[in-house]
């Protein structure tokens, strides 16, 4: 649900990166943070736990300049991707524009990346969400560690829609920003067809 | 897809902003600001330039949605009110209508009880405008997005 006010003439719009716990959100977030200039961002906000894993969420506001005169911002959301923090995930997820699926390549994480996907349709659904429509980008995260999974397998495995698919190394940005447009520009084009 | 999206127009938005300014002056608080459940910011009166209101909302929204979590699990259906006490500032945070948060920043100069006061009356103010709002949903304006092209957004991304 993007908030538009035609007064200020500014539109808000919420993404959600999801996915299992260390898959990389957090650090997509990090990187974006990072390689943005500062009148384009606000402060990035992560509630984390004493170890440095996320508890609630990471939040970060973008300001990215303007479309038909309106100014537009985008706030990035991440759940924390720990199985029993789902009472977390679903209050994240409420009013959710558009969402970015980060998936952990590593062999090791097929099954926590199938199920997080699972967890994700069935939260969306409870949210009201038809979750075969929703904007949805695929990310296949870790490319640069060894023992990963192929891009066609990870595709067959979890992009049953088919959406658009990015392949990703988080902690030196690649795939990010790709990512990133990728699920903006779906998010914008959902908007064009009308608030649904 | 779950609701609508949520427009506010010329005239709605600035009798939110005209009950927000009779708030802060009446109830002698610092700032005061509107936001929707998603942490989006809709509008704000007061010292807006001393705080960050953008992680302000977000983190707002958030613990609303996380007490409106711990009501659900005790039976109740939500914490309306929420206040958070400082030592130099004090936090006053309600629901309106189920929909939008009003939040109150304020210090010594102001008390607890005046804001609760202040905040109730506004309470109504607000939800007379909400309903305006929603009477004036899915009129007019809103082609503005349709005729949004490729191009359009391809610039934003460059
Ligand atoms: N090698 C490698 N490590 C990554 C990549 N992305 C994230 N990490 C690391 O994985 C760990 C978990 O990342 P984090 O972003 O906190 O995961 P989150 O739980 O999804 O938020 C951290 O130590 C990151 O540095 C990547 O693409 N490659
Ligand atoms: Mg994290």
């Amino acid at each position: 649900m993007s908030f538009i006010n035609y007064s200020s003439r500014e539109i808000n719009c919420k993404i959600v990166y999801y996915g299992p716990g260390l898959c990389g959100k957090t650090t997509n977030l990090q990187y974006i943070y990072r390689r943005t200039n500062p009148e384009s961002r606000g402060k990035m906000i992560s509630l984390t736990t004493d170890t440095e894993r996320t508890l609630f969420f990471d939040f970060l506001p973008l300001s990215l300049g303007e479309v038909r005169g309106f100014k537009t911002r985008f706030h990035l959301y991440t759940v924390p991707g720990q199985v029993f923090y789902d009472a977390s995930r679903r209050l994240i997820l409420r009013g959710v524009d558009g969402v970015v699926f980060s998936a952990d390549s590593q062999l090791t994480r097929m099954d926590a990346n199938v199920e997080s996907l699972e967890n994700l349709q069935v939260n969306l659904r409870e949210q009201g969400y038809d979750s075969d429509r929703i904007p949805l980008v695929m990310q296949y995260n870790k490319r640069d560690l060894p023992h990963v999974a192929s891009v066609a397998e990870l595709h067959a495995l979890l992009n049953y829609r088919n959406v658009p698919e990015f392949e990703a190394v988080a902690t030196t940005g690649v795939g990010v920003f790709e990512t990133l447009k990728a699920i903006i520009k779906l998010i914008l084009i959902d908007l064009k067809k009308g608030g649904r | 897809m779950a609701q609508g999206n949520f427009i506010l127009r010329e005239k709605e938005y600035l009798a939110l902003q005209a009950s927000l300014k009779k708030l802060l002056a009446n109830s002698y608080a610092k700032v005061v600001f509107l936001v929707d459940k998603n942490g989006s910011l809709i509008a704000s009166a007061g010292a807006t330039g001393d705080f960050d209101t953008t992680s302000l909302a977000s983190l707002t929204a958030g613990n609303i949605a996380a007490t409106g979590g711990l009501a659900s699990l005790i039976g109740e259906k939500e914490f309306s009110i929420l206040f958070h006490e400082g030592e130099r500032d004090n936090m006053h945070i309600s629901v309106v209508a189920n929909r939008i948060i009003l939040v109150v920043i304020f210090d010594r100069r102001s008390s607890v009880g005046l804001v609760r006061l202040r905040v109730r009356r506004t309470a109504t103010e607000l939800e007379r405008i909400l309903r305006d709002i929603d009477a004036g949903a899915g009129k007019e304006e809103e082609g503005d997005f349709e005729e949004l092209t490729e191009a359009d957004i391809e610039s934003l991304l460059k």
